[in-house]
């Protein structure tokens, strides 16, 4: 994968704030990624995680403070094949929509072609991508006959087709069966090994933090961001969501 | 006799010759990439030809499973798009007729012409019909033909990101264009044609809904909603207001519920150029509207220009609904974007293959529910959407897919 420019962090948020309207969503956070981490992104529901996921893609403009991609303000930063983007329960898409795996790993290679037509080479970064992830007997299958755990592995695969060095992931295993999320987070290790970033919204924190070396914990502001030792020894978890709380419940609709 | 047993025969000819020229001209992006697979087919086994120039965009693979499907739609996109090629060379000559003499072209244009009308007779011979001789009904079969593919085409992008009743809503408002349209050619005696103005109103409609849109939540159906009434009831004011002092008398039933006599050489012209307008626009911006289509989030972060593929796709929707508005009126004209695709989806396993079987049957509706009209002399819009809607109910029926697959909320 592509390295970084120079000591660039991959992303650098600085006093982030962001509101829907009155109601503020995001308050102050700052914070860094450097290039091969793999960051947990933590926080109860409605904590502005998603919030600052997107903030950090530059899919929506902070209202004060400033973000950086790759050492750019996110939102003139346009090199969109070094990103790959997983929204929450975007895998639901392709239900009605009939399209063939092969076709949404191919969507990967669109921010390098831009208008012209595909190349050989697009093809074979297509062919590669679904090499990786493990699915490329299924390459001609429509996408809403797939898995779970299968499509996951497709938009993952999407990501690879596009050779992003970041890849940011939002509840990726909603709705995918334990032992598939497994392998899916036992694939996400391998990749990160491989130097790729990772940013990593999950509900559960014990599966959480068995993979991630990095954890910002979230509710509006930033409660702790460290590696994930200091993040399981601080008591960031149980402020946020109560003393009782060791580990999460799956309560996502 | 032997003059006329000559024009079929040129026919047949002049099309198999044309297979591997005009058809690409008019659909570059369909014609080009549905073939390659098979003209590439011999050419991909051989590894030391691994990389022709121009792109191999399926793999092998899906050839060699189901090869006798995908030559059938081949072969049925081929067929339209030779027959949407005649259709525009019919447009063409029956306009080059009028060409100012000085270009010394209108002699030949007319010669053409005249085979059309002889190849118009045959099949009235065949048929026992009395209709096809006449250059009126040939421009609205070419209208049609022309609408039984640009439909389906925009229609796949629409109906696959929940937008399908923005065609309904952009026909009302064109309605309101043909409404602007007959006060403003009685006020000023502007001679121009009354569905340019419509073009015109049902374009600069779509950017505000657009606008709208973006401006409010998402494509929720109260904007929707709100723009398609509220164009409607400015059309029905203008149009009574304007009876008052326009002596112009416009067929309002024609344009609500479609017509072939209201098929003017005019509207077939603006049909032709709408068609290659919109073909050439879906081509050059196919890999952008399908993957907004799929994923608009992921689009975005991909720094694709979501906004502006938007706004293309609404002005396309407004540009071809007013063209098929002629046939198939305001108030059916949402169907033939909507339900030729929603049968495609029964069937088709990849994207590229829905805009084709999408293409296929809006063609196929066209055309059975023309020759029903024209034999039953019943308004062709009904008919055609009936025939569509038949082929709908039969691809549910005939395919394991759920039924509740494809929503429009």
């Amino acid at each position: 994968m592509a390295a970084t420019d120079g000591s660039d962090p991959v992303v650098a948020v600085e006093d982030v704030t962001f509101a829907y309207g009155e109601k503020v969503a995001v308050e102050d956070v700052s914070l860094t990624i450097e290039d091969g981490d793999f960051l947990g992104l933590i926080g109860p529901n409605g904590s502005g995680k998603t919030t600052l996921l997107q903030l950090m893609l530059g899919l929506n403009r902070p209202d004060s403070g400033s973000v950086e991609l790759f050492g750019e303000p996110a939102s003139t930063f346009d090199a969109g094949e070094r990103i790959g983007y997983v929204a929450q329960r975007s895998t639901d898409r392709g239900e009605a929509m009939p399209v063939t795996v092969r076709e949404v790993v191919t969507m990967g290679r669109f921010a390098h072609a831009g208008r012209s037509r595909l190349t050989a080479e697009d093809h074979e970064a297509v062919t590669t991508a679904l090499e990786t992830v493990g699915i490329r007997s299924l390459g001609d299958r429509r996408i809403s006959d797939l898995s779970g755990g299968q499509r996951q592995r497709a938009f993952i695969a999407r990501a690879l087709a596009s050779e992003a060095d970041l890849l940011a992931l939002d509840e990726p295993t909603v709705g995918v069966d334990a032992e598939s999320r497994d392998r899916f987070y036992g694939l996400l290790d391998d990749l990160n090994r491989r130097g790729i970033t990772i940013i990593l919204i999950e509900h559960d924190v014990g599966v959480l933090t068995k993979h991630v070396n990095k954890v910002a914990c979230v509710n509006r502001t930033l409660y702790h961001h460290g590696d994930t030792v200091s993040f399981l020894e601080s008591d960031a978890l149980a402020e946020i969501y109560g003393p009782s709380h060791g580990i999460l419940e799956h309560d996502h609709p | 006799m032997t003059e006329r047993t000559d024009p079929p025969d040129d026919r047949a000819d002049q099309g198999q010759e044309l297979d591997h020229d005009d058809g690409h001209d008019s659909e570059p992006e369909l014609d080009t990439r549905d073939s390659d697979p098979e003209a590439d087919g011999g050419l991909n086994s051989d590894p030391t030809v691994s990389n022709p120039p121009s792109g191999h965009d399926r793999s092998p693979t899906t050839t060699a499973t189901r090869p006798w499907r995908h030559r059938i739609e081949v072969a049925g996109i081929v067929a339209t798009g030779l027959l949407a090629v005649a259709m525009i060379a019919f447009i063409v000559v029956d306009w080059l007729r009028m060409a100012p003499e000085w270009t010394l072209v209108p002699p030949y244009a007319g010669l053409l012409f005249d085979q059309f009308v002889v190849v118009g007779m045959w099949i009235d011979h065949f048929l026992g019909t009395n209709v096809f001789w006449l250059p009126s009904t040939w421009r609205a079969v070419a209208t049609g033909v022309l609408i039984g593919v640009v439909a389906p085409l925009v229609g796949a992008f629409l109906v696959h990101r929940q937008m399908a009743l923005i065609g309904e809503t952009l026909a009302h408002a064109a309605f309101a264009g043909v409404a602007v349209g007959v006060i403003v050619i009685a006020v000023t005696g502007w001679t121009g044609s009354l569905l340019f103005v419509a073009l015109v109103v049902s374009a600069l409609v779509a950017l505000g809904l657009q606008w709208l849109t973006t401006h409010t939540s998402s494509y929720g159906d109260v904007p929707i909603a709100i723009v398609l009434s509220g164009s409607f009831a400015v059309g029905t004011l203008l149009i009574s207001w304007g009876r008052e002092f326009a002596p112009i008398s416009v067929d309002v039933e024609g344009f609500l519920f479609g017509s072939l006599a209201i098929v003017t050489a005019d509207g077939a012209r603006m049909m032709a150029l709408l068609t290659v307008a919109v073909v050439a626009a879906v081509a050059v911006n196919y890999k952008q509207l399908l993957f907004i289509t799929f994923d608009e989030r992921a689009a975005r972060v991909a720094r694709l220009d979501v906004d502006l593929q938007n706004t293309l796709l609404v002005v396309l929707t407004a540009v071809v609904v007013v063209g098929a508005m002629q046939i198939l009126g305001v108030i059916l004209v949402a169907a033939m974007l909507v339900v030729p695709v929603a049968t495609a989806s029964q069937i088709a396993t990849s994207f590229r293959e829905t805009l084709s079987l999408s293409i296929l049957f809006g063609q196929f509706s066209v055309l059975g529910g023309l020759t029903f009209s024209i034999l039953a002399s019943l308004p062709p819009g009904g008919s055609i959407v009936v025939v569509a809607i038949g082929f709908y109910l039969l691809a549910v029926v005939g395919s394991s897919r759920s039924t509740t697959a494809i929503s429009m909320h």
